[in-house]
């Protein structure tokens, strides 16, 4: 079921950008949901040739992105995907933005309604750093990934990689592959059960499809 | 043409000049004959009829660089040069000329006056070569389809077959949608600014308020004034101090003028105009009714209120764009509260139920409807940036 990527990575890319992009075919239809300044979307088009489009909940990064040409819209992935008709896209991507919804499986749910494959990237709260600190500090765990203190981070809704496979299974999707990353930014490569990728991996990566 | 040597500041010989535009502008313009009839929604065919326009830059050999700009309920054809009655600039020179957003070194730029106008498009103040007399409320009421056919016509003599963009704020914005509905194929972008896919009940109210002040003015004659050598100034003058109001944000009026006394140091305890904004509003009302022509005002008015994109499709507005490849860039302000940003993602999610390319911002600024045509840099880079890539594309 599973395949794991060799590192494709040219230094100025982001890593997970990377990643992404290598799980979307040549030409496809892609929305990009939470697409920020629209790097991945433009990284996208540049080397996958993708007729791309996005959704950013910022106005500033909306307007960055129209500047650049891109086609985004300011939108909210909690409201706004519901107006999108089935099947619009091939691929829906969200890319280090699900633990940023108010209703992530609903937000998944949806993806897998608009587009066949969905791509979903999130930090991993698995990650045995984040346990280590909140095993000694009792503190809700601060890192470089994650910068923000528990008061004031956009992220209300962390999981870890066996939450997201347990949550795939319960709305019954396929998964067809998965990419978890180490803190260098290098896949997890040896052939491993889940509990170790949700120890070593500091984010993931995750194709789904729907099953029918 | 001849040039005009009068002493403008003179009332009554403003008001000679601009019934002079209505019939000979000091633009370019097209006449159309018998041969060439305007099919009108009201169900009547207007022939003759002559659109005035101006247009900006160079056509490229191709014709692939022409944007039209639509202009707003009283704005003119005169978006990026001097106003020939008013010798105002321009009423869209922050955002067209030469270097600017909507660059004239690069794209040919038409703006043409809108069909119902008073400044050379056939209009209520325009000759009906039947009579000899003006038009007034004899003129069939146009709707803003009738606007965008007149505009596809002025396009087939130009010999333009498909517009790079199409632009324009406020009804400029309607006639944008329009044109993506009625002339898919021609317009390979569309740019609408604080405008809105059906005028809403609020605004039609609005409207209906101006054009009862219109005609409550006794001067009004039943629209027969310029035949009677009259104007309901007075009228006109308050409907569009009603409407100016409409087209700011209550804050853009309180940092302006708050509650500042107009040269007085004391309230007067009487009428006259104490406040700051009171006299504003006055000078606003008495220019306008030196540029514009008061059954020009009811017939524009009105066909902003007859529009609803949906009603022509079944009441769904996704069907009105089905099938279309135009890319689209909608553009809202936070403070507009006549187009509020609702109208505007209204017609976003109907171009994503279409499966159009969109792109939608909403502009932070508290200078309400207006600020489409005010100095707002997010604004500019948005249109610079949306045209960059259309032209890309198009091989620019």
């Amino acid at each position: 079921m599973l395949t794991r990527t060799e590192p494709l990575t040219p230094k100025e890319r982001r890593v997970d950008h990377v990643l992404v992009a290598d799980m979307v075919k040549n030409g496809a239809r892609v929305l990009d949901v939470g697409c920020g300044d629209g790097e991945l979307l433009n990284l996208l088009a540049e080397t996958r040739g993708v007729d791309g489009r996005g959704i950013e909940i910022s106005q500033a990064g909306v307007n960055r992105c129209v500047a650049k040409g891109l086609a985004v819209i300011q939108g909210d992935a909690d409201i706004d995907l519901a107006n999108y008709p089935d099947d619009a896209f091939d691929y829906v991507i969200l890319s280090q933005t699900l633990q940023a919804t108010r209703r992530p499986r609903y937000v998944l749910e949806q993806m897998l309604r608009i587009g066949r494959h969905a791509v979903v990237s999130f930090p991993n709260f698995g990650h045995w750093k984040i346990r280590l600190k909140l095993l000694f500090r009792g503190r809700m765990p601060v890192t470089d990934n994650l910068p923000e203190s528990w008061y004031e981070t956009p992220n209300i809704h962390f999981c870890t990689i066996r939450d997201f496979v347990e949550l795939a299974r319960e709305i019954d999707v396929k998964m067809e592959r998965a990419v978890a990353l180490n803190a260098r930014g290098w896949p997890v490569r040896w052939l491993a059960p889940w509990w170790l990728w949700n120890l070593f991996g500091q984010q993931a990566v995750f194709l789904l499809s729907r099953k029918k | 043409m001849s040039v005009v040597r009068v002493d403008l500041e003179a009332p009554e010989n403003r008001a000679k000049a601009i019934r002079r535009e209505a019939d000979e502008p000091r633009s370019q313009l097209v006449k159309f004959g018998p041969d060439k009839p305007l099919r009108l929604d009201a169900g009547v065919d207007l022939s003759p009829f002559q659109i005035a326009y101006m247009t900006y830059g160079e056509l490229n050999a191709r014709k692939s660089n022409a944007i039209l700009v639509c202009h707003a309920l009283s704005g003119d054809q005169y978006v990026a040069s001097e106003h020939p009655v008013t010798k105002k600039p321009g009423w869209g020179e922050t955002l067209i000329g030469p270097g600017k957003p909507i660059d004239t070194n690069r794209y040919f730029v038409i703006c043409s006056n809108v069909l119902g106008g008073c400044m050379g498009t056939t209009g209520p103040a325009s000759r009906d070569p039947k009579t000899g007399e003006p038009y007034g409320l004899s003129l069939p009421v146009v709707t803003i389809r009738d606007m965008v056919r007149a505009q596809a016509m002025l396009l087939d003599h130009l010999g333009i077959n498909t517009l790079l963009c199409v632009t324009g704020g406020s009804m400029g914005g309607m006639q944008a949608l329009q044109w993506a509905v009625s002339y898919p194929e021609r317009a390979f972008a569309v740019l609408p600014l604080a405008t809105a896919a059906r005028h809403s009940a609020q605004n039609i109210a609005f409207h209906e308020v101006g054009r009862q002040a219109v005609m409550a003015d006794p001067e009004w004659r039943n629209g027969r004034y310029l035949v009677e050598g009259r104007n309901p100034s007075r009228g006109l003058a308050v409907a569009r101090m009603a409407a100016h109001i409409t087209y700011l944000s209550d804050a853009a009026l309180h940092r302006k003028f708050g509650r500042q006394l107009q040269d007085r140091q004391a309230l007067t305890f009487g009428f006259d105009a104490d406040f700051q904004v009171e006299s504003y509003l006055r000078h606003q009302g008495s220019s306008f009714v030196d540029r514009f022509d008061a059954n020009s005002y009811l017939y524009i008015t009105r066909a902003m209120d007859y529009f609803d994109l949906a009603g022509e499709h079944g009441g769904v507005l996704a069907n009105a764009f089905k099938g279309t490849r135009s890319r689209f860039c909608v553009v809202s302000f936070t403070s507009d509260w006549l187009f509020p940003t609702s109208d505007a993602r209204q017609i976003v999610h109907a171009l994503n139920a279409s499966g159009a390319s969109v792109s939608f911002a909403e502009i932070e600024t508290d200078k309400g409807h207006d600020a489409f045509l005010l100095d707002e840099p997010e604004l500019f880079a948005i249109t610079r940036g949306f045209l960059e890539s259309a032209a890309r594309s198009r091989g620019l």
